[in-house]
């Protein structure tokens, strides 16, 4: 009893040995559902493995996990501080239009001045676009998680509206934006590319991505700031009976949440798009970037490693189609990932809500609920 | 513990089993490799893509010369990457789906010079020697649809949403246009211009506004804007109009044709030019004289001596007799232009 009580807490308590079960359970629901299709597991995995393993293929995987990292890096800061910045979607789009503006209207400055620009401005849209839902929440007490899904529709037919403009649309027939100028794309340069045999878009983003997650750990942990928007996280109340401003660490954290996912909209097409097209769906990164902050347990280093594997998948996933497998392979991977990772969650609530009823119940109780979860 | 021991244990044991069940095909290196890129509407778009994927599949079916695989893009920055990994994979010949890839063509096209390419209603491409434009004859199609809208209206209006204006796509409705009023000539043709390709709710409050003014055909070159006219059109109880491919089949009741290009041929033959190494760069033109465009084969709602029309018209198309406009200029009643 000891033993099977232990193996539970063991994986329970420790979250890095939690998510990898759960990756691994993701791998087999996704085994078993290639089993029932009749294709061949280990030539679809066998696919994934060497499509992302090779030095080019690594470089894909960088370029496609860049705007993960920052988005997720964005939806975890929200579940610090205790909002659920389920906007992202909204605030990358503002971002991305924001520094493709930039990127074409200003687009005869040096590369040196241009590129901060437009990480300014990319930020500067994500942090309005929270900071408005944040009003809203803090003025009339208006549910964020509504209203920011709505917001995310705005943001989207904003930016088709802003993609059509005449000095921002495309001269020739693309559905799009111009390109951005040369000088604000993030691109390594051609030569360099080629001599290290590396994707056409491999750029240096990921040093922004990797900068901002020390950043966001240290304001997170080291900061007064971090520390007031943690405590409003864990409990509003105690943290306004203890003196701190919780309307404005609620702004504060949205702000921040939102320039890091407008942050992540510019590194994206600065890096790879470098033109926005007239959406006719929504892209799904802020969305993503849920799904890597929770695998990252909303931890600045867990994400940047949950980035990084997002963006394996997603583009070995896309690759599978090769072998005959279908792509949509990946969401049944990542949908039982996210699906385990938070049964570990309400494992965890349960336990804290049984804990006070211990020393009341005698020993075979303790028993039952043990066998209790385990059958869950 | 030893239960979840045991379920591990069984998961692993399917993993295995699932990995030695089958072995790899082995890969016939001496087959032409053909790789379709999707645009952003992905493979199941019901539309261009999925007409064109159709076709290489049955392609692949009837001549075991040919393997075709697809990737889809999800979003503008995939169709560069989706391009070099078929480069990569070493196919014969790449086919994108669409104009929006055109760009993105045209990078890799110039880049990799060796490399063949088709690209789908686009003839921006057609100055480079590796690419071939597949392009479609639209104002031969859309003047037999407008045909059949000016022989079925019984209120002389009839409606028209477009999905962006610029000049590939004015020949859609200037064809539309000549095609009503050769039939019909007092009719009016309501216009719109939806400026979106995927704005179905868009589409459907613009159909249910030319209802409104007396429309009962409506006829859209708009993509998934269109799906929202079609729906208007079917819960108001009038005939819709579809494009690209047979959409009969979104509203079976109320399309009553549809303006098709054969897309699904057009990637066929490219694909067997390669196959007997005469692929030729530069603009393919399909049009009535080849089978590239018609009328879609569910015609269940048209009447015979409409048909006779029709019938009547193609062979005046293709005998030269006929000639559609293809400019905005011509056909002054078209107003979306200007």
């Amino acid at each position: 009893m000891s033993k099977k009580k232990g193996f539970l807490e063991f994986v329970a308590g420790n979250r890095f040995i939690h998510i990898l079960l759960s990756i691994l359970l993701g791998f087999l629901v996704g085994a078993i559902f290639l089993a029932i299709m009749g294709l061949s597991v280990g030539e679809a995995y066998g696919r994934l493995i060497t499509s992302v393993t090779s030095l080019k293929g690594f470089s894909y995987v960088i370029v496609y996990s860049i705007p993960y990292i920052v988005v997720g890096l964005s939806v975890a800061f929200s579940f610090k501080t205790g909002v659920f910045n389920i906007g992202a979607e909204g605030q990358f789009v503002m971002g991305s239009m924001a520094a493709a503006v930039v990127g074409i209207l200003a687009g005869g400055l040096p590369k040196i001045v241009l590129i901060p620009l437009c990480f300014l401005a990319a930020m500067l849209a994500g942090a309005i676009w929270g900071v408005i839902v944040g009003f809203l929440k803090t003025k009339w007490g208006i549910n964020e998680v509504l209203s920011m899904i709505m917001f995310n529709w705005v943001a989207f037919y904003l930016s088709n509206f802003i993609a059509g403009i005449p000095a921002i649309h495309s001269d020739g027939t693309a559905e799009a934006t111009k390109n951005i100028s040369d000088n604000a794309s993030t691109l390594l340069s051609k030569d360099l590319i080629n001599s290290l045999g590396l994707c056409p878009t491999a750029n240096w983003g990921i040093l922004v991505a990797i900068a901002v997650t020390v950043l966001v750990w240290f304001i997170i942990e080291k900061t007064t700031l971090g520390y007031e928007l943690k405590a409003v996280g864990s409990n509003k109340f105690a943290a306004e009976y203890g003196g701190i401003n919780v309307n404005r660490s609620i702004l504060t954290a949205l702000a921040i949440s939102g320039a890091l996912a407008g942050l992540g909209g510019s590194l994206q097409l600065m890096g790879m798009g470098s033109r926005i097209s007239v959406f006719s769906s929504q892209e799904g990164f802020g969305f993503a970037g849920i799904v890597v902050a929770l695998i990252g347990c909303s931890n600045p280093f867990g994400v940047l490693i949950a980035g990084i594997f997002y963006g394996a998948l997603t583009f070995g996933g896309s690759k599978l189609n090769l072998v005959g497998a279908p792509t949509q392979l990946i969401n049944v991977i990542v949908g039982t990932v996210v699906f385990f990772i938070a049964i570990s969650i309400i494992f965890q609530r349960l336990r804290y809500i049984r804990k006070p009823a211990k020393p009341k119940a005698p020993a075979p109780d303790k028993k039952a609920n043990g066998k209790e979860a385990a059958e869950k | 513990m030893k239960k979840i021991l045991a379920l591990v244990l069984a998961l692993c044991m399917i993993f295995a089993l699932c990995a030695c069940g089958q072995s790899a095909a082995p890969a016939a290196s001496a087959k032409i490799k053909i790789g379709m890129v999707t645009d952003v509407g992905g493979v199941n778009d019901k539309s261009f893509n999925q007409t064109s994927w159709e076709g290489l599949q049955a392609l692949a079916k009837e001549d075991s010369r040919f393997e075709v695989n697809y990737l889809e893009s999800k979003t503008d920055a995939d169709y560069q990457t989706n391009i070099n990994t078929f480069i990569d994979e070493g196919y014969d010949l790449i086919i994108s789906v669409g104009y929006m890839l055109a760009d993105a063509t045209r990078a890799a096209a110039e880049a990799n010079p060796d490399q063949k390419f088709a690209i789908i209603d686009d003839d921006t491409c057609a100055d480079l020697p590796n690419v071939a434009c597949l392009m479609f004859a639209q104002e031969q199609a859309s003047y037999l649809v407008g045909l059949v809208a000016g022989s079925v209206t019984e209120s002389k209006i009839v409606g028209y949403v477009q999905g962006m204006v610029f000049p590939s796509m004015n020949k859609f409705g200037v064809g539309f246009i000549s095609g009503v009023l050769a039939v019909c000539p007092d009719a009016t043709v309501l216009q719109y211009n939806a400026n979106n390709f995927g704005d179905s709710a868009g589409g459907s409050t613009a159909a249910k506004d030319m209802i409104t003014k007396g429309a009962d055909v409506i006829y859209h070159a708009a993509g998934g804007t269109g799906m929202g006219v079609i729906e208007a059109c079917n819960e108001e109880g009038i005939w819709a109009i579809g494009v690209d491919t047979d959409q009969s089949i979104l509203a079976p009741d109320h399309v009553i044709t549809s303006a098709m290009k054969r897309v699904d041929v057009a990637s066929q033959d490219i694909s067997k030019a390669v196959a007997d190494g005469k692929f030729v760069s530069g603009v393919h033109l399909y049009d009535l004289s080849n089978g590239g465009v018609d009328l879609a084969p569910t015609r269940d709602h048209i009447p015979a001596e409409v048909l006779a029309v029709v019938e009547q018209a193609k062979a005046d198309i293709i005998a030269g007799k006929i000639v559609v406009p293809t400019l905005a200029e011509e056909v002054p009643e078209f107003t979306l232009a200007g």
